[in-house]
């Protein structure tokens, strides 16, 4: 069983038009950055996009915002990316805007074989509105669904050859669960190790969950909001 | 005299305890974190996957592994610990989280709070916000009293889309301090020098006005 592919370019060319991708990522922290640049040289068209951010206008999933390659995005926060916001009030683009927390939890949820669960997070205001509600303890909850992919393409800092991942600092964020949800995982790694370089201790997500992974290179790592002691 | 943003701050910190664990929204809340009392330890949580979020960084310590949830460069405390976004709002729907500060639009004498969404002109959308509203044990809001066009932004009603149905406990403004009760708004205190009948003609939500209204002591 071989999972390692050379490069962005080939671990992402069986993607096609349509496709339903998870990304990884929090804003800018953490995202595949390989795998997005292979994304737009591919030139794949009509993207659903599961991320929680949106990129800004020139880096990230903006990207593929300039490129026109997505017709849906479903993420929780799109503010820092004005041709975003652009192309949600135009009617250009599909959104759904989900709460960061049911994001999240559909994503694990799929990752862990449930079809539904139920959040209080959003009863009573618009997003409730055909969703089934019911009480449990006097409390009222949402009924919301798991969310699947296609494909979920996350970066990591390390991964070892069989396909275990090691996580560093505060990039965990989506990417843990959705590398654990996708119906195929695709990881570009700052680091790849062979087995056993890895302790089974540090591992932050199995490699049962992870079909391909290869060596990433020149990120670029950027900062949306450089901010220091004053 | 009307307080400023950081005054609302150094305000929201006194309600901070020892022990509690805190998530600051983006925007004036995040400041109150400049004033935890000397005596007490607080916790942040940045729903990003922080728990013991601490200062900004000193330039050469800078890494853009480690960001706020407002995508801002920070630095994690000893004895913190990094999570998953899935784990971040497990806690917060659990109620570990003890206290929420946050921003708004508007806020209703019910408690409702909307602060996600302008139809038509701005649609950023509603990040953790609607988590945060509908599972912390106390929610304390952090706002201008009135909006740029000086209409008042403590309503009877909510006219914008809401974020949480019946969730704020406390709002605190550039002129008063105000708990949301079965009644509607009380007022509890006003910044230094500010009058109560300011207050009043700035608060179109129902308010309840104690005979004495003390002064904020910051």
């Amino acid at each position: 069983m071989n999972k390692v592919f050379n490069n962005a370019i080939e671990a992402t060319a069986d993607i096609k038009n349509g496709a339903t991708i998870m990304l990884g990522g929090f804003g800018l922290n953490g995202i595949p950055e390989n795998c997005i640049a292979a994304l737009v040289k591919h030139n794949v068209l009509d993207l659903t996009c599961i991320s929680n951010n949106a990129g800004v206008d020139d880096f990230g999933l903006g990207l593929l915002l300039q490129t026109k390659q997505i017709k849906k995005m479903i993420s929780s926060y799109v503010g820092e990316n004005a041709l975003f916001e652009k192309q949600l009030l135009s009617g250009e683009l599909e959104v759904d805007l989900v709460p960061q927390g049911t994001l999240a939890t559909s994503i694990q949820m799929a990752a862990m074989g449930i079809p539904a669960y139920f959040t209080p997070a959003g009863v009573g205001t618009e997003i409730a509105i055909g969703k089934e509600v019911r009480e449990f303890d006097g409390k009222m909850y949402l009924m919301e669904k798991a969310i699947h992919a296609d494909f979920a393409i996350v970066k990591a800092w390390k991964g070892d050859k069989a396909g275990n991942l090691v996580f560093r600092k505060a990039t965990r964020n989506f990417s843990t669960s959705m590398a654990k949800a996708g119906n195929i995982t695709i990881v570009e790694v700052e680091h790849l190790l062979e087995p056993g370089a890895i302790d089974p201790d540090e591992v932050d997500v199995a490699g049962v969950y992870v079909h391909r992974i290869f060596q990433g290179g020149n990120y670029q790592k950027r900062i949306e909001r450089r901010t220091t002691k004053i | 005299m009307a307080l400023d943003k950081f005054g609302i701050a150094k305000r929201i910190a006194k309600e901070l305890k020892d022990g509690m664990y805190v998530n600051l929204g983006i925007g004036i809340p995040t400041l109150v974190a400049n004033y935890i009392p000397q005596d007490i330890t607080v916790v942040f949580q940045s729903e990003n996957g922080i728990l013991g979020m601490g200062p900004y960084p000193e330039e050469a310590a800078i890494d853009a592994d480690l960001i706020n949830a407002g995508k801002e460069t920070v630095t994690v405390i000893p004895g913190g610990a990094f999570f998953d976004s899935a784990e971040s709002f497990g806690m917060i729907r659990a109620g570990k989280i003890d206290l929420t500060v946050l921003g708004a639009m508007e806020v209703s004498e019910q408690g409702d709070i909307a602060n996600w969404k302008i139809p038509g002109k701005m649609v950023k959308g509603m990040g953790g916000a609607m988590d945060l509203v509908a599972s912390a044990k106390n929610i304390i809001v952090a706002m201008m009293h009135t909006n740029p066009k000086g209409e008042s932004k403590l309503l009877p009603q909510c006219s914008l889309p809401l974020t949480g149905v019946g969730c704020v406990k406390r709002v605190v403004t550039e002129l008063a301090v105000l708990s949301i009760t079965p009644n509607g708004f009380q007022l509890l205190e006003r910044a230094p020098g500010v009058t109560v009948e300011e207050i009043i003609a700035k608060t179109a939500g129902k308010l309840i006005v104690p005979e004495f209204v003390p002064e904020m002591d910051i």
